[in-house]
């Protein structure tokens, strides 16, 4: 894409680029860390994914007060607005995914050093691993303006919610055997919903790319696996 | 397994489809112009449709004020100028020597960029218009150009000065006289050369009001540098550029989406 006459302009929408990055940095980490932190109960390390949620705050800030501005200021029209639109559109989404993360860190530190089921941590650090890679596809994918890779990313979502189902299934297992289970599974089960939001949003990011690249919307039903509203287990099973 | 069906949908795409469906009122076939030996429209080719409002925009100099100037044949009042192809109004002609030119400039009326009120009064400018045409008792001639006004805005404004001269006028009020001694003439299409371009804000808004409304009965064209402008008020635009035709489209395509990268750097400003 060519500069534009007003070099300013360039320069508010590159600045807009770069604080969504840096954005999509600080949410990676967190979510990283938040779930190493949960699995090695590592307190310091919760501490910090927690810690470093106000800056997720002032940048989602920043973006949208630039991005009112440079709409007042330059009207922009065609690949520029849908530019301008798009920032505000995503750092929603990353600045939820940081209160997610966020969120799973703080039951790390109210879980403690409560005992958890190995077969639960691998698979709550294995649907983490899936959710990381979405995440940071799209992020590519955005910065790329990458509408191939925006796509995947949305399609391959429902493998995150099959997970998540037979997560429900298994912590659900735990607490019938014994109620004493309930209080670190409810935790663990909260954990892996916020993985799976997460999940959510990298695909309402995806949607956004596809929007900023095509100027048109992917309208019609994600591929969605999540079944743990019909989940049911039997006592004694 | 959810099976993935990858439907797009697009709003652009839904109001395109709703904007053709009206008649074709003027079309440009193979259309030349020349300022001497200066070729500055080169093989136009472009429809514009019946009581929808089609933008021209373009850098200085592309040539869109030199196609409006076709239309009523405005520029044969310089010898030097001529045009070849056709220009169809309602499947007629309007290159035609045949054509009446005098008839053909009440057919299509034209507002030029600064008002242009005649040194007379406000009833005046407007009925000296029709005088031309038609002779009507006094009664009637009163009620022409009462409609006029009042279908340009002017009439609560200028219903009780209309023996003040036209000149006494704010410029938004001028333009919509002008506006106004348009109408009067009941043309069908009206060409609109950068009406807004020496108003403030609210007169722009009360011309673009205005233009709204007048869609209703007439065909129009408007040149205007202002992209917001037309994207706000026309349902059509041509993008031009060095006397040829780049992208016409509906002009929320052309302002969301345009096909062309030329038409893109243009409407987005980084071109040059």
């Amino acid at each position: 894409m060519s500069e534009h006459i007003v070099s300013s302009y360039d320069a508010d929408l590159q600045g807009l680029r770069q604080r969504i990055a840096e954005m999509g940095g600080i949410a990676e980490k967190m979510l990283v860390d938040s779930v190493a932190a949960l699995a090695r109960h590592d307190k310091p390390l919760a501490q910090a994914v927690i810690a470093s949620d106000p800056r997720l705050d002032v940048l989602h800030r920043e973006v949208e007060e630039n991005a009112i501005l440079t709409i007042a200021r330059r009207q922009p029209l065609a690949v520029d607005l849908r530019e301008t639109i798009s920032a505000i559109r995503i750092v929603g989404d990353v600045e939820r995914i940081g209160d997610l993360a966020k969120n799973i860190a703080k039951r790390a530190l109210a879980i403690g050093d409560d005992f958890q089921p190995h077969k639960i941590v691998v698979g709550l650090r294995h649907m983490n691993d899936l959710v990381m890679a979405q995440l940071k596809d799209v992020l590519d994918a955005y910065a790329q303006k990458d509408t191939a890779k925006a796509l995947d990313v949305w399609k391959r979502d429902g493998a995150i919610d099959a997970l998540y189902t037979s997560l429900f299934r298994e912590l659900l297992t735990y607490m019938m055997e014994d109620p004493r289970n309930i209080s670190f599974c409810t935790h663990l089960l909260f954990c892996a919903k916020n993985i799976e939001r997460i999940g959510d949003h990298t695909t309402n990011i995806a949607e956004t790319v596809h929007y900023l690249v095509t100027a048109e919307t992917l309208a019609i039903d994600r591929p969605k696996n999540d079944r743990s509203i019909d989940t049911t287990i039997e006592a004694g099973a | 397994m959810s099976t993935i069906a990858l439907n797009t949908s697009s709003a652009v795409g839904k109001a395109a489809a709703g904007n053709a469906e009206a008649p074709v009122r003027i079309a440009v076939r193979d259309l030349n112009f020349y300022y001497g030996d200066f070729r500055s429209l080169k093989d136009i080719n472009l429809d514009f449709y019946d009581r929808q409002v089609t933008a021209l925009i373009g850098p200085s100099g592309c040539g869109k004020s030199t196609l409006l100037r076709t239309f009523n044949r405005i520029y044969s009042l310089y010898p030097e100028q001529r045009a070849d192809g056709e220009i169809l109004l309602d499947g007629q002609n309007v290159l035609s020597p045949s054509i009446d030119v005098n008839e053909l400039r009440a057919r299509v009326g034209m507002v030029f960029q600064k008002p242009t009120p005649f040194p007379m009064s406000i009833y005046d400018n407007i009925a000296f218009g029709i005088k031309l045409y038609e002779r009507l008792p006094k009664s009637e001639l009163d009620g022409r150009v009462e409609e006029a006004l009042r279908k340009a805005a002017l009439w609560d404004e200028a219903k009780d000065k209309l023996r003040q001269s036209g000149m006494s006028l704010s410029g938004g009020q001028q333009q919509r006289l002008c506006i106004a001694r348009t109408i009067a003439q009941k043309p069908e299409v009206i060409l609109l050369d950068e009406p807004t371009s020496a108003l403030d804000p609210i007169s722009t808004g009360k011309i673009e009001e205005l233009i709204e409304q007048l869609r209703a009965e007439f065909t129009i064209v408007i040149v205007t540098h202002n992209m917001q402008q037309a994207a706000r008020i026309s349902q059509f635009t041509a993008f031009m550029y060095l006397g040829e035709l780049v992208e016409f489209g509906p002009t929320t395509k052309m302002f969301m989406k345009p096909s062309k990268k030329q038409t893109q750097d243009y409407i987005t400003g980084r071109f040059g």
